[in-house]
């Protein structure tokens, strides 16, 4: 069956289900017992190996299979939720995620089979509890790591941790359909062994003679190379019984202890649908190489996409798309009574009640397709959780993360591109920002740290703000910093405000961790942040306070393409100043102009802002005269206020922006030029670089 | 079609000739968008100076660029026959530029251009890609890549 037309729906849903396990797992460490959620985890993880079955997802299938599983003894009872289920199962989620992303950038879902996770949740299942299956981290990204359990080497079943592929499995399957016994063995050497490699040898010699060896870890050239500590793990075929296989290890001397344990092959839930005769007749000699090839295979697998080849979806809403089919409705309509009064010469004063309507229309329109752009932040800040729990064991720093106003709304394109900045700013805080545990004892801070991440809607703008609780940003030490790098002199540094020097943050390559660890720190960070932020036409700010925390401040415009937007005139040309950002407009006397540090300023009811003047800072002449009363439109960013000086008011409207092109050297006060109804150009003032 | 032209043993390129005071200049046609009239320009502020401001060309906001003032000639002079050339580099980066007059289009194969010695002391010299020899006139080609970088010539 061609499914490749359900891709789109299928990544779609999966990631629902990939976010909605994460949400449910990270309520389940905190509440192991409510069933709600075990519920809810079960249900998606089901639905999630339904649809890797139907698409033919085959390693996802597995993976999904064997975490549904966990979930099913969980539910019925039969297994206890603990930190250890919990870190296989985030990390199974890892590798979901990795599936997932391999399928979006290739449609195929890479070749990295994560057996080590499929046997921890088989160990499990078995009610054991084994080591941690990998380093973390590593789980997803690299091949199965090469065996690191030979620090206490005195578990005996080693063997289980061999990685089994499907041409393992298939040479089980066949093994026990032809009723021979299936062993898994690890043979332990004396440690005061000199020839290792040269007893292991022997061991395999006596275990050939008695049957065949399907995989070994290490591998045999591992072995006879003698790359591995003192023990080696096998899984063997043969018609003999265990005692006699053990007899024939234990003969050879120098060998501590050797375990043989009978393999129940319904444990490893191998799907069989695929037979491969050439495969299994060379399967001796492919053991061999198997993990080398794995790795290779899987090492390309990642780089091999370009584009992603799914296009963006916006999941719509279906009110919302009514809304916009009345709409349209509406304008035919519109068209039609235009028509028809143009038709009827009489009805003159009509054509203009026709337009207005016309003009409701149009701007009803407008706002609705905007809408059916703008999607929650949810879907960017729903993985923070889980990044900050797993930074909080990396970092070892207890924190929590405190999110309000998920559901708030930004244009899709906008979404897409601020999921790393904010990432960036969280790692920041969580990294640099929050002390370590003595320290914050010593200050008499909660244990737990606390990182914030609060979005809403602000006007035209949307603000995300994210902070901690941690120590603030040292000003002193960005000032030494930044002399020393020679950034600024010490007399520059002896007139910055606190505020300019934060902004110095901002800079390339400046970082003030005195550590680089893998987190942050590597200097590429904050100025990364911000022209990511203002190529979307937003800014960065930073409040902080030495000892209590920073937080930054992301502001967003709404929308990118259509503004409201209020129109004047300085000089004799138009600019278009965004309607979002304006606070009132005020006629000021001449007189109440006063001077600061030698800039115009103006009290307004008690809040000193500054005065520009648009014609200077524009380079246009005016004509005004300077004893007369101007007009001053306050713009606000933020909590920080300016009046502009502007000649007329010529009154407000729907623009479109539109770019300038690449040829005209960006000028940073106008945002962006449009087309006004008469087909003259006016340009779109960014006031934010002029507060 | 194709096939005659290989007969001929040089390429040929069509130009549009401009004229900037008494002097021709050679536009690349695979260049040209589009040749409009003189309209109102719309200054933009704080840009480079050879920038004039920005047009609406059919609902689309372009930058118009003097030629005259990136060579380090007097001013533009608008009159009737002043014309802004649109041109299309890669595709979609637009941008328009003022010429006093637009002559005609010639036809030039490549042994009737002369590629000319960079001389860094002659700045007008610095946008060309040679000199094209038509009927016993002299017409200078403009590199369009030189002349539209970012370089100011105060």
């Amino acid at each position: 069956m061609d499914v490749s037309q359900y891709l789109d729906i299928f990544l779609d849903e999966t990631k629902e289900h990939l976010q909605t396990l994460s949400d449910q797992l990270m309520i389940l460490e905190q509440e192991p017992d409510n069933m709600d959620t075990i519920n809810e985890i079960f249900r998606a993880a089901h639905s999630l190996k339904g649809m890797a079955g139907t698409m033919g997802y085959k390693r996802m299938q597995n993976l999904t299979h064997d975490m549904e599983n966990v979930f099913s003894e969980v539910r019925s009872g039969n297994l206890h939720v603990d930190d250890h289920m919990v870190d296989i199962l985030f990390q199974s989620l890892d590798a979901l995620e990795e599936y997932t992303d391999n399928i979006q950038n290739t449609t195929e879902e890479g070749t990295n089979d994560n057996d080590h996770l499929i046997k921890a949740l088989n160990a499990i299942l078995n009610g054991e509890k084994s080591e941690p299956a990998a380093p973390a981290g590593a789980a997803s990204k690299e091949e199965p790591a090469a065996p690191q359990e030979s620090e206490n080497g005195k578990k005996l079943d080693k063997w289980r941790e061999i990685k089994l592929g499907d041409t393992e499995l298939t040479v089980m399957n066949k093994a026990v359909n032809m009723d021979k016994n299936l062993f898994g063995i690890s043979v332990f050497i004396q440690e005061s062994c000199i020839l290792k490699a040269a007893r292991a040898f022997l061991v395999y010699k006596a275990l050939e003679d008695l049957g065949e060896i399907i995989v070994s870890e290490p591998s045999a050239q591992d072995i006879e190379d003698e790359k591995f500590e003192f023990d080696f793990s096998m899984i063997f075929i043969s018609d003999k019984d265990r005692e006699t296989v053990l007899h024939a290890i234990m003969n050879v001397s120098e060998i501590e202890d050797a375990v043989v344990d009978p393999i129940d092959i319904s444990q490893y839930q191998v799907a069989e649908t695929e037979e491969k005769p050439e495969e299994t007749q060379v399967v001796k000699k492919d053991t061999k190489q198997q993990p080398a090839a794995e790795a290779a295979a899987a090492a390309p697998a990642k780089k091999s996409g370009g584009k992603p080849v799914v296009n963006r979806t916006v999941r719509v809403d279906i009110e919302k798309l009514d809304t916009l089919m009345n709409l349209v409705s509406e304008l035919i309509i519109a068209k039609n009574s235009l028509v028809s009064a143009a038709k009827n010469s009489e009805g003159m004063g009509n054509t203009t009640e026709q337009i207005e309507y016309l003009e409701s229309v149009t701007t009803n329109l407008h706002e609705s397709v905007m809408k059916v752009r703008m999607v929650p932040i949810e879907s960017v800040v729903a993985k923070f959780p889980k990044m900050i729990r797993d930074l909080s064991k990396k970092l070892d720093k207890k924190m929590q993360l405190i999110m309000t106003g998920e559901e708030t709304e930004l244009d899709r394109t906008v979404v897409d591109e601020i999921g790393d900045p904010l990432m960036h700013l969280l790692r920041n805080s969580a990294d640099h920002g929050l002390e370590s545990a003595e320290v914050r004892a010593q200050r008499g801070k909660p244990e737990v740290g606390t990182v914030r991440l609060n979005a809403y809607q602000d006007g035209n703008n949307v603000v995300i703000e994210v902070g901690d609780d941690g120590n603030g940003i040292d000003v002193e030490a960005v000032k030494k910093k930044a002399i020393e790098r020679g950034t600024i002199t010490a007399e520059q540094g002896e007139n910055m405000t606190d505020k300019d020097i934060v902004d110095l943050l901002f800079l390339p390559s400046f970082s003030t961790a005195k550590q680089v660890s893998d987190i942050s720190g590597r200097g590429v960070g904050l100025d990364v942040v911000k022209s990511k932020i203002e190529s979307l036409s937003g800014d960065v700010e930073v409040k902080t306070a030495l000892g209590e925390g920073s937080t930054f401040i992301v502001r967003l415009p709404l929308t990118l393409a259509i503004i409201q937007a209020l129109m004047v005139e300085v000089g004799k040309e138009k600019y278009a100043i965004p309607l979002g950002t304006i606070q009132t407009i005020e006629d000021i006397t001449p007189g109440d102009v006063k001077y600061v540090q030698g800039k115009e300023v103006i009290n307004l009811r008690g809040e000193v802002m500054p005065l520009v003047r648009l014609n200077e800072i524009l380079d246009c002449e005016t004509e005004t005269d300077p004893e007369a009363n101007m007009l001053v439109v306050i713009v606000k960013k933020g909590e920080k206020l300016a009046g502009l000086v502007v000649d007329e008011l010529m009154g407000q409207q729907e623009i479109v922006i539109k770019t300038m092109g690449k040829y005209i050297n960006k000028c940073k006060i106008i945002s962006g030029a449009t087309i006004l109804g008469d087909g003259d150009i006016a340009l779109i003032i960014d006031t934010n670089t002029l507060i | 079609m194709d096939e005659l032209s290989v007969n001929t043993s040089y390429e040929t390129t069509q130009f549009i000739v401009v004229r900037f005071e008494n002097e021709q200049y050679g536009i690349n046609i695979k260049y040209i968008d589009n040749i409009v009239r003189m309209q109102q320009i719309t200054r933009v502020p704080k840009v480079q100076k050879y920038i004039k401001g920005v047009i609406n060309l059919r609902g689309e906001v372009i930058p118009v660029m003097s030629i005259r003032l990136k060579m380090g000639y007097e001013p533009d002079e608008i009159n009737k026959n002043t014309r802004i050339i649109i041109l299309k580099i890669d595709g979609n980066d637009t941008i328009g530029v003022l010429v006093d007059e637009v002559k005609e289009v010639v036809t030039l194969s490549d042994n009737e251009i002369e590629k000319i010695s960079y001389d860094a002391k002659d700045e007008k010299q610095n946008f060309l890609a040679g000199i094209g020899k038509d009927r016993g006139e002299l017409i200078s080609i403009f590199d369009l890549n030189l002349l539209l970088a970012e370089k100011e010539n105060v």
